[in-house]
């Protein structure tokens, strides 16, 4: 556990010494206080549903350059032999390098609470479906960075693994509306593989007990392959 | 302290490493010499568990390299071909870094830093970003990395590649004074280098060993260059054609430079010419100003030591 804090500390020092945790912040911000706005001004309303369904489409664009560099900058900088020559295992790697940006992410979204503010002062929110959707935005965060992340430690180009990160993500993201053009096994399975059902509950104030193991195992496995593809140099 | 046996390793279709076996002693330096593309950094990356072997077994300080690679890992010291670094930390806190990574307690660790930044020399660069360092700098950093955890044994991949002349005899003197008291094993593909730092050498060819002894020894195996250098002053055609009537030479090529002539002299067999040129200049009174033996190049070491086993091997059968 000290190698996974140790490795940690190096990426998000990292983040903030290169202008990428700077870009990703503001262009975020930026985007999110737009669709704030204009949502509030349409409906009227004192919730944060209308906004975060479209800010998290900035989310799905955004998270796979948080996490682009994280292998294949190592791979191509030619640190990666430094670095799994040191006593460190794969998946101390994987997680130091996990933990940074799913904090990255945090960063980024945590200055959002000043339009809960907004909402207080100038209405009456109610506070359930918002605690819930934050809920919600952190374990969506952990699914797009490990799919980030594996996707990352497959090429040592990050244009390619952001490009690849985004197109992933938003398939991911529309596979769940195909379910509504059928019936069966089939489409229920593509209804629980999308990520947007499950974060539509969030929205509504309920934190599922389903959607957090969604969110979770599919984290989980996608950072065990990550640490087997990580490992696969050694049998390639 | 290093023990490889029969290890091969095998790309798509090719033997990088082909069933080579050798043992390196405690505190003693070595050095892998080869061409490009002979298999000694294949060899370094099975080592310190990097990438494991297709065939065969290594242990390094006792461990085996596939199943107890976090215990080898922590005995070694390993500077990797192009040394890479993070190029956006400062020297100092990539240092801290590292010591982390290699568990370094952490009361510990300012003091080790102290000793390697002095060591390598690198103490003026100490807050200076990696990135804008020169390459020499750099090499020192990875050198100081290498060396921060004390670790038994180091492998370091082409130490002084890169280096301005001023900064290989630095580097060397650090890697000399290191040999005393840690193994080494190092590659390069400079010739004197090997001579100068290690006790024994490994010279290594398409993924075989083809010749391992101390540099003496090797050194006296290897016949000598026949080839001469000499510089004469006098009438350039003249010299050339007494000079050929020797008949231990084979070819004369000259060409005039400010105020003398310079021969290059290529001699017939094996033997040393270096008399029967210098009895040809006294009996024709020629103002002799220089004469040396080329030295011997890595090419024609890898062509001798190459031509001297099939001659073996066609010998044997």
């Amino acid at each position: 556990m000290r190698n996974v804090s140790t490795i940690y500390q190096r990426e998000i020092k990292s983040y903030f010494y290169s202008p990428i945790a700077y870009v990703v912040i503001s262009v975020f911000l930026i985007a999110s206080g737009f669709f704030f706005a204009g949502n509030l001004q349409f409906w009227q309303e004192a919730s944060l549903k209308g906004s975060l369904d479209s800010i998290q489409f900035f989310l799905l664009l955004l998270t796979p350059v948080i996490t682009m560099k994280l292998f294949a900058d190592e791979t191509k900088s030619g640190t990666i032999e430094t670095l799994m020559t040191s006593p460190v295992t794969d998946f101390d790697v994987v997680f130091g390098k996990f933990l940074a940006a799913l904090s990255l992410y945090v960063v980024m979204i945590l200055p959002t609470w000043i339009y809960v503010i907004f909402l207080t002062i100038f209405g009456n929110p109610d506070f359930g479906p918002i605690f819930s959707s934050y809920i919600g935005l952190v374990l969506m965060g952990s699914l797009f960075v490990s799919v980030g992340l594996l996707i990352s430690s497959f090429t040592k180009n990050q244009v390619v693994a952001a490009v690849i990160g985004i197109v992933s993500l938003i398939i991911l993201w529309v596979i769940g509306f195909l379910s509504s053009y059928g019936d069966g096994w089939f489409y229920e399975t593509l209804r629980y593989a999308g990520t947007f059902d499950h974060w539509e509950s969030f929205t509504k104030g309920i934190v599922d007990t389903r959607d957090v193991i969604y969110y979770l195992s599919f984290t989980a496995l996608l950072l065990f392959i990550t640490v087997r593809n990580v490992e696969s140099r050694k049998w390639r | 302290m290093i023990n490889v046996k029969n290890l091969t390793k095998r790309y798509v279709n090719i033997n990088a490493v082909d069933n080579i076996t050798f043992n390196v002693e405690e505190n003693e330096t070595v050095g892998l010499l080869g061409p490009n593309g002979a298999g000694k950094t294949t060899t370094m990356r099975i080592l310190t568990c990097f990438m494991p072997a297709t065939a065969g077994t290594a242990t390094v300080a006792g461990f085996d390299v596939f199943t107890d690679s976090l215990n080898v890992r922590q005995q070694i010291g390993y500077l990797p071909e192009n040394v890479p670094l993070y190029l956006d930390m400062r020297v100092n806190e990539y240092l801290m870094f590292r010591a982390k990574l290699k568990n370094i307690p952490r009361r510990e660790r300012r003091k080790k830093i102290d000793y390697c930044l002095d060591l390598t020399g690198i103490r003026d660069v100490q807050n200076q970003i990696t990135g804008t360092l020169s390459k020499g700098y750099k090499q020192r950093v990875g050198l100081a990395d290498t060396l921060i955890h004390d670790p038994k044994i180091l492998i370091l991949d082409e130490p002084t590649i890169g280096l301005d002349p001023n900064q290989i005899m630095q580097i060397r003197q650090v890697i000399r004074g290191l040999g005393e008291k840690h193994t080494v094993l190092l590659s390069t593909h400079i010739l004197p280098e090997v001579e100068m730092i290690c006790d024994r050498i490994m010279i290594i060819d398409k993924g075989k060993i083809v010749a391992m002894d101390t540099p003496a020894n090797l050194m006296k195996q290897l016949k000598s260059s026949s080839n001469v250098i000499l510089e004469i002053k006098g009438d350039g055609g003249k010299i050339k054609s007494s000079l050929s009537g020797i008949d231990s030479v084979r070819s004369v090529t000259w060409k005039e430079k400010e105020d003398a002539n310079e021969f290059y002299v290529e001699g017939s067999g094996e033997d040393d010419i270096r008399e029967d040129i210098f009895n040809c200049i006294v009996k024709e009174n020629y103002i002799l100003r220089e004469m040396k033996r080329q030295p011997i190049t890595l090419e024609e070491v890898f062509h001798q030591i190459t031509t001297k086993e099939t001659e073996e091997v066609s010998g044997n059968a």
